[in-house]
């Protein structure tokens, strides 16, 4: 496999979660017939893990497949190809009961915290319900375990019975953390998990998220196109460009040494929140080109101010540049 | 000349409310201003009471320069640009006070066939979402046509080509091809353009860009704001930027207005509001975001971020005195009853609060 | 599944102050009058056919020679009709009728079309694309039209109108269920009860189904109101509920024609009837559905 080199890329603690050549391919379907006429290349061959208590920031543009990774290794959508092990073993070829299990080990927090919780249950019974699934508590010990977890999460145990509506954006957010907490997770997959939330929120949620990982030994995928937040909170960082990573390293060496021109793009474009900064801009010309029909060779040539030939024509694979550092890039 | 329009104009709306010092208008601000608001209020009046999504505010600015409004989602920012535009939606809203005088006339006195004819031709807006601020069944060049027919005659190629002129400054690539296209034939950053265009295409006086990069990728921001300077510079239109993003502000703003809950409450240049911000409010903005310190050579550190307790209040049911005292680390029982002035703390740096200034040094890290 | 109305929160939102039942109702009949207006009528119809015994002034199947034709007054408050039958006793009579119709058929309509549309929408693929094509053929006909089939081929009795008025309602429900069951399996609280490890049979049942209800009680006090119509048009052409219960349909088919000029109250009356329960359903119906849209809830 060409990924084969990326399987090397470890941790440094022992992983939660390693994922090797995970493909999603969404074919496209036209016609009377429905017959398929060509694929999304959505996720086109990603390989990370995560270890224990560790956050893996995977940044990126829309449309670029970094929360089509997030569902795929939770099977929210089926992979196409590649290896989802959780703590050692391969849950890709799982069926439906199988998997349940693995369901507690990890979870999900949406982006959008109005539709994420469902308008017509109570707040109470919207974190419980986790707990009644998988037959771990019911009743009264249920309501105490849901009032631990809404201490936890930092919502009164009043609001208990209240629905979603009356709620902030805020708060909205802290029940899908505690839904997701119920069932004692190792990992999270945070989609987005600030993005909808305004500035002075923001700050207390990514406040929230970073104290549970420091308490209870969590490990994220933390999913995001706000390199702000991400540099705050992960450790490590992937950055996916048209369905592919182009670079994973220390959050340290990504920001200070950036090794693709896509990184170093995206990095140079954040507008920082300080005047007195004039900063040289590396100013990207041209749109993202369609995952339907991704540029042959290196998927960023057609945007990259340093593109020659063989970028056009072989595709890179990710190389270690320098310790630890992994670029997909022929110039490196 | 504009300027002492405005001020003349002034005392007669002053009369109605509690009087406020002329000076103390933002016009002060700026020697030679080309907009100046005074006292907008902008209310909606709906079943459940009345919200006063913009509460007395004022500003002004001149010509070729760009002010930001920053704030959080609720706070007046866009009803301000809309009541600008004389584009609030009545019922339920209402602009129920204030003047806002362009070049020495005042945009809310004029009869509604005037103001269709200034919308466009001497101020003009562009919004968050391109798409649904294009008609989906026109040409981008129907439709950037469109506004350029509706202020001034001209014959159809001559039309033609200014349409396809419009395009290119905006920087889309193959404009005689693009202007045949429709609205969901292009990119979001096209779309963007596109919407630039339209707003720029009779060359007006002010632009109200309203959030114009927030749907937009990073890349693809970095890109429009680059554009909108870049124009600015070409065109010397007055640019009024709102964003919450308080990084876009410090790339492109001279000047910073900081609303929160339909008021104003703090006003300095770019320079002096990340210098050193005055109102708690602006402190707790400033503290509360990420700031990608690795990239400025500072140590890889995770410390918890300064936030900002409690939310945003409703604007139905807004606290007594200060509105910002429920979330304030420093509110005492004065914030608590009286509404602070709006003063210049500093010189040319204007804030509402009783304690405003103390413990900046905590803020800014 | 115990899913409620949750009206406490719809109270919230709308900002009232109610603490109790009755404040609610009040506050609701203050703020949407033509909705209170509707429910006022339904209530007095629901009561009316409940009470039936104990109200009506005479049994709506005596006959009675001398009252013939009698003009409304003291004896017949709303007259008599060629057997001398009490109009208003038939019309009380009458009013059991529509009630179990209205009922029976948007009940069973509801019970045959939600699991339906839930199966189609929510599973899709081929069950989908074969319901939707059956439902395409029983859309093409009109209301009336297929109730007047099925009760030509049913035979005339109160159960087999019911069915027959039933079985068209179950498209336009299953429809609905469908449309929103499509949009509602998309949404991330779907998603993320499938991370929970929620089996997709209960996903629909708890998750989808609760959130289609506000479109579904609109629609199903719309086709109450349809269906007593509709029962009405089928007595008046003969097919309805046969003799001797009393039917507004059929009281309006046995005099419109011979009596319309020399005794209009054996068609005013009837006619009165229905026109006022098909108009408060429709009332009831049009204030329900601002109460259960927030978006048109300010």
């Amino acid at each position: 496999m060409a990924e084969a080199g990326q399987a090397a890329v470890r941790a440094t603690r022992p992983p939660v979660l390693e994922i090797e050549g995970l493909k999603k391919h969404f074919p496209i379907k036209k016609g009377f017939l429905r017959r398929t006429h060509g694929h999304v290349l959505a996720v086109d061959g990603v390989s990370f893990t995560i270890g224990e208590g560790e956050a893996l920031g995977l940044v990126g543009e829309s449309g670029c497949g970094k929360s089509t990774v997030g569902r795929a290794i939770l099977r929210l959508i089926e992979p196409t190809d590649g290896v989802i092990r959780i703590g050692g073993e391969d849950i890709r070829e799982l069926s439906k009961r199988e998997l349940k299990p693995f369901r507690r080990q990890m979870q999900i927090i949406f982006q959008d915290p109005y539709s994420s919780l469902n308008p017509r249950m109570s707040a109470g019974d919207i974190v419980g319900e986790p707990l009644s699934t998988h037959g771990i508590a019911s009743g009264r010990k249920r309501e105490e375990i849901v009032a631990k977890l809404f201490d936890r999460v930092g919502l009164s145990r009043a609001q208990m019975a209240n629905f979603p509506h009356q709620f902030s954006g805020g708060q909205r957010q802290r029940i899908g953390i505690a839904r997701a907490l119920a069932l004692n997770p190792k990992l999270i997959i945070c989609d987005e998990p600030v993005s909808a939330l305004d500035v002075s929120i923001q700050a207390q949620v990514i406040n929230l998220l970073m104290d549970l990982q420091r308490d209870l030994g969590l490990s994220y995928l933390f999913i995001s196109h706000n390199l702000s937040v991400v540099e705050h909170i992960s450790q490590r960082i992937a950055v996916m460009y048209l369905g592919r990573i182009v670079e994973y390293a220390d959050k340290t060496t990504i920001f200070t040494n950036p090794g693709h021109p896509y990184t170093e793009a995206l990095l140079s474009a954040v507008p920082v929140p300080d005047p007195k900064i004039k900063r040289s801009k590396i100013v990207l010309q041209g749109d993202v080109p369609s995952p339907v029909k991704p540029p042959s060779g290196c998927h960023f040539h057609t945007r990259c101010p340093y593109a020659v030939d063989r970028c056009r024509s072989e595709t890179p694979l990710l190389r270690e540049i320098a310790p630890r550092q992994f670029v997909a890039c022929h110039l490196r | 000349m504009s300027h002492s329009r405005a001020l003349q104009a002034k005392p007669s709306a002053a009369a109605g409310g509690q009087a406020k010092p002329i000076d103390s208008i933002a016009g002060i601000a700026v020697a030679d201003p080309l907009l100046t608001v005074a006292d907008l209020k902008t209310y909606f009046f709906t079943r459940n009471g009345t919200a006063k999504a913009v509460d007395g505010v004022s500003f002004a600015i001149a010509r070729g320069e760009t002010l930001a409004i920053v704030g959080e989602s609720g706070c007046g920012k866009s009803m301000t640009a809309l009541s600008l535009m004389r584009l609030v939606a009545d019922p339920p809203g209402r602009i129920v006070d204030g003047e806002v005088v362009l070049d020495g006339v005042d945009l809310l006195k004029l009869p509604e066939d005037e103001m269709r004819a200034m919308r466009g031709r001497d101020i003009s807006m562009i919004f968050q979402e391109p798409m649904t601020s294009l008609n989906p069944v026109m040409t981008i060049g129907r439709q950037i046509g469109e506004v350029l027919t509706m202020h001034k005659t001209m014959p159809r190629d001559e039309l033609q080509k200014k349409v396809v002129e419009m395009l290119a400054l905006v920087r889309i690539p193959e404009p005689a091809q693009r202007a045949k296209e429709y609205p969901h034939q292009l990119s979001g950053g096209m779309r963007q353009r596109a919407m630039i265009a339209m707003a720029l295409a009779c060359s007006p006086k002010v632009l109200l860009a309203d959030e114009p990069t927030t749907a937009l990728d990073v890349t693809i921001q970095a890109q429009i704001l680059e554009l909108i300077a870049d124009l600015q510079r070409k065109l010397g239109t007055a640019v009024v930027l709102i964003t919450h993003d308080l990084g876009v502000v410090a790339e492109m703003a001279q000047r910073v207005i900081v609303m929160y809950a339909g008021r104003k409450v703090e006003e300095a240049s770019a320079e002096d509001l990340f210098a050193g911000p005055l109102h708690p409010y602006t402190q707790g903005l400033m503290a509360s975001i990420p700031r990608l310190g690795l990239m400025r050579g500072e140590s890889a550190k995770t410390e918890r971020l300064q936030e900002i307790p409690g939310i945003v209040p409703a604007l139905y049911s807004l606290p007594q005195g200060c509105v910002f005292a429920p979330r304030c680390p420093r509110a005492d029982d004065k914030c608590r009853s009286e509404f602070p002035p709006y003063e210049e703390k500093h010189s040319r740096h204007w804030a509402a609060c009783w304690h405003a200034g103390e413990g900046k040094e905590r803020a800014h890290g | 599944m115990t899913t409620t109305l949750d009206h406490s929160a719809e109270l919230a939102r709308a900002g009232a102050n109610v603490s109790t039942r009755w404040q609610a109702i009040r506050f609701l009949a203050r703020r949407y009058p033509l909705g209170a207006f509707g429910a006022f009528i339904i209530l007095i119809f629901i009561l009316t056919a409940l009470l039936a015994h104990w109200i009506s002034p005479y049994d709506p199947t005596l006959t009675n020679a001398r009252a013939s034709l009698a003009v409304p007054g003291a004896a017949h408050w709303l007259g008599a009709d060629f057997m001398g039958r009490d109009i208003l006793s038939r019309i009380i009579g009458g009013a059991q009728i529509s009630l179990a119709v209205g009922i029976g058929a948007t009940v069973l309509g509801l019970s045959v079309g939600i699991p339906i549309g839930l199966a189609s929408g929510y599973f899709g693929g081929w069950l989908d694309l074969i319901i939707q094509r059956f439902i395409d053929i029983m859309q093409s006909l009109p209301l009336l039209v297929m109730a007047l089939v099925m009760a030509a081929s049913l035979g005339p009795s109160l159960r087999n109108t019911i069915i027959a008025i039933a079985i068209p309602l179950v498209p336009s429900i299953a429809r609905i269920v469908r449309s929103n069951t499509l949009a509602l399996k998309e949404m991330p609280f779907v998603e993320a009860a499938r991370a929970i490890g929620i089996g997709e049979t209960w996903i629909a049942a708890r998750h989808v189904l609760p959130n289609t209800l506000a479109p579904l009680i609109v629609l199903a006090t719309a086709q109450f109101g349809s269906a007593i119509l509709v029962e009405a048009s089928l007595s008046f052409l003969g097919l309805g509920v046969p003799e001797p219960y009393p039917s507004w349909g059929r009281m309006l088919s046995e005099s419109a024609a011979e009596y319309m000029r020399t005794a209009p109250w054996l068609v005013i009356f009837p006619g009165v009837a229905i026109s006022l329960v098909v108009f408060g359903a429709n009332l009831l119906g049009d204030a329900l559905r601002d109460l259960l849209d927030p978006r048109l809830r300010t």
